[in-house]
């Protein structure tokens, strides 16, 4: 993962609270079996409105978002922050996230920084009268800083250690494997196996409608 | 120290505790699969070289993407087809167990966990699929993951994780008829909000919640996600023992008496101290629909939608106009008066076996209303074959439903069965997002109950708007145990 100290680039302000993950890319476009190439996709029911303000020129290559409260709700998918990313995106503002938003961001090096509403208000209002301003992004100091003012932003200091150092977690946990090991000859018999299968009564499947 | 249920079963799979500010390793007792998720988590291990540390304690299905129809021919939908193909070939090269169309246990993961006997108190379980709180029902401590986490799990079985806070729901008294464990999760929904249960575990309890059946109950846990929560749990007691007993895979002889002395102690002590309590009274619930956009925008059948400009909350204004006008709705109209185009019944909310005899105790002998459409999908293939085995396929028949096959279906529209723009769905699933149904879709999450109320009349309604015939008894709507699912035999 790419280490990230101050981020620089143009902020995006989305005036709407519950943004959800079906809004942030929508189903249809969950059955890719890549990792990338989501950025048409995102936000897609509303990039049809020319009013939409990722269409508006001055948005356009925007870098950090400005949202609503309740930012990420709704459905667990990951594509969510990969479509964010893949349209350039490194940093989203709000002052509430959904949970699962906010640690799938957190492993794909997106910043999910928690603003209070009133500084999210001022943000706005920057963004809104001087389309195209560059806001700055510091996670070390966690500060948001656009046109002449700076407010400060919340992220979890594991979360925010992770992404300054680009850490893999997976690497991290398997560090610890000897303890995973000693855990798993604690486990009772009772805990249930996958595997060998165990099946309920085997019965054919009929199609709902006949064939021909 | 005093604990609470979900505390309890945190620390029963501590691998290592975090230390300064750093999250705690926590051992993952079931990972469930499903094709949606896991095709980027599947390729992360192969690009490091890393194995599925235990695919015994991993379990995959198709749901998602599945076709209700002619499934027995090629997905005719490409990129479907490509899905659930690399799912095929993930699951055989790393060894993990899978179901896939066709076979009976197909079907929607949160309803595969639970038939099998896989999901249990006391137990971690997780899947790419917030909807996985369903499992809590059970006692479990069980949470959606984002496909990274879904990679990290397969590879380590843990996850690494801040402790989440404890929030109780108490529902006291008991369902008045025709209401259902459904109207208590969206009455618990539209009072805290969206977002009000975020970062903690629910915890539901109380008299009511006690007298539901174990299906009732996942769905009161499955859309614990909807109040922002990535978990809800229930503690266990006879109905879930008498539930998993005789499962496949439930643990037998000693296994299973040790098993249940151990689960008999999963509840939070007496003076267990929550962080957060919530109250709800039972006998002041009614039907509950949504009328907006998010589920936390829910009222009773018997009120009308919202007027904006009565909200005092510019920012709640505000989403209550953009809500009114993608659900082209009127401020002040009585919800009863709101016509649908579509009834879906089906879903890991309300899509198992009870729901499907309590919609077919509705309907039977009757025909649904002109112009709309009522598509029945049960939540697995097992439990299509329950269903049909009771003739509750007939019943759906005569009505004028379609019966289909197993799978997530209209609740998300990955596969064929979509609204169209500006089509109205009332909807027993759990979201009623812009799109969600399909694009310009709009959709009313209601109760089973209503949505076979709904079909009858073509408006959204209540049982209690029936001419009800002698052989329905509306005692047996009141949220109590219906008849529960046989426990199977083995071939």
């Amino acid at each position: 993962m790419e280490k990230f100290t101050t981020h620089t680039g143009v902020g995006v302000p989305l005036r709407r609270s519950n943004v959800d993950t079906d809004q942030i890319i929508p189903a249809v476009y969950l059955k890719r079996v890549t990792r990338t190439g989501f950025e048409d996709a995102l936000f897609a029911a509303w990039r049809g409105d020319p009013s939409f303000v990722l269409n508006q020129e001055a948005y356009s290559n925007g870098s950090v978002l400005v949202a609503g409260p309740d930012f990420g709700t709704g459905s667990s998918r990951e594509h969510a922050v990969w479509a964010l990313k893949d349209y350039g995106f490194r940093v989203v503002l709000a002052s509430r996230f959904a949970d699962i938003f906010r640690g799938n961001s957190g492993k794909q090096g997106l910043v999910a920084g928690v603003v209070a509403q009133e500084d999210i208000e001022l943000l706005w209002k920057i963004l809104e009268t001087k389309p195209g301003t560059e806001v700055t992004v510091d996670l070390e100091a966690r500060t948001v800083h656009a046109d002449d003012v700076t407010v400060p932003f919340q992220i979890d200091d594991y979360t925010r250690w992770r992404l300054m150092e680009g850490l893999d977690d997976i690497g991290l946990t398997l560090q610890n494997e000897a303890d995973i090991t000693a855990f798993e000859a604690t486990r009772e018999a009772w805990r249930p196996k996958t595997l060998p299968a165990k099946h309920l009564p085997s019965v054919p499947v009929e199609p709902a409608r006949p064939v021909s | 120290m005093a604990g609470t249920l979900a505390e309890k079963v945190w620390e029963a799979h501590l691998v290592r505790r975090g230390a300064d500010g750093s999250p705690d390793l926590l051992y993952i007792d079931l990972h469930l699969v499903h094709e949606v998720t896991s095709p980027q988590a599947f390729e992360g291990l192969r690009l490091a070289g890393r194995q599925v540390r235990r695919p015994d304690l991993t379990i995959a299905t198709e749901d998602h993407n599945t076709p209700t129809l002619d499934i027995d021919l090629p997905i005719a939908d490409l990129t479907s087809r490509t899905q659930i193909d690399t799912l095929r070939n993930n699951a055989r090269e790393f060894g993990v167990r899978i179901h896939s169309l066709g076979d009976a246990d197909q079907g929607i993961v949160h309803q595969v966990g639970p038939q099998l006997g896989l999901t249990m108190p006391g137990l971690t379980v997780v899947c790419g699929d917030s909807h996985t709180s369903t499992h809590g029902a059970f006692g479990a401590l069980a949470f959606g993951i984002g496909t990274s986490e879904v990679e990290h799990v397969l590879a380590t079985q843990t996850l690494p994780l801040s402790p989440f806070k404890t929030m109780a729901i108490t529902v006291n008294g008991q369902l008045p008829p025709g209401t259902t464990s459904k109207d208590i999760i969206l009455a618990v929904i539209a009072k805290i909000g969206t977002g009000g249960g975020q970062g903690y575990v629910l915890e539901y309890r109380g008299e009511a919640i006690r007298n539901l059946s174990m299906e009732a109950r996942m769905t009161v846990c499955n859309m614990s996600i909807e109040a922002g929560a990535r978990a809800g749990m229930i503690a266990p007691d006879e109905t879930t023992f008498e539930y998993l007993k005789g499962r496949p895979h439930a643990p037998e002889g000693a296994d299973w008496d040790a098993a249940v002395e151990y689960w008999k102690t999963l509840r939070s002590d007496d003076d267990a101290e929550f962080d957060a309590e919530v109250v709800l009274e039972a006998s002041d619930l009614e039907p509950f629909v949504t009328w907006g956009t998010n589920p936390g925008q829910g009222l009773p059948l018997s009120a009308s939608v919202p007027v904006p400009e009565e909200i005092a909350d510019a920012n709640e204004r505000v989403a209550a106009e953009r809500a009114l006008e993608y659900m082209g709705l009127e401020g002040g109209t009585p919800l009863r008066d709101v016509k649908v185009d579509t009834v879906f019944i089906g879903s890991c909310t309300n899509g198992r076996i009870e729901d499907l005899r309590s919609v077919a105790k509705v309907i039977q002998g009757r025909k649904k209303a002109d112009d709309v459409r009522v598509l029945v999908v049960p939540a697995s293939a097992r439990v299509r074959i329950q269903a049909e085995a009771e003739g509750l396929d007939v019943i759906f028949k005569e009505f004028g439903a379609e019966w289909r096959n197993a799978g997530c279906s209209m609740c998300l529209g990955m596969n064929p069965d979509q609204l169209a723009p500006g089509e109205r769905s009332a909807s027993t699933s759990n979201r009623n997002f812009e799109g969600r149904q399909g694009k310009g879709g709009r959709t009313h999450l209601v109760s089973p109950l209503v949505a076979a109320a709904t079909a009858v009349r073509g408006t959204l309604s209540s049982v209690s708007d029936l001419d009800l015939p002698g052989h329905v008894d509306l005692t047996t709507f009141d949220g109590t145990p219906l008849t529960p699912l046989e426990a199977p035999s083995f071939v």
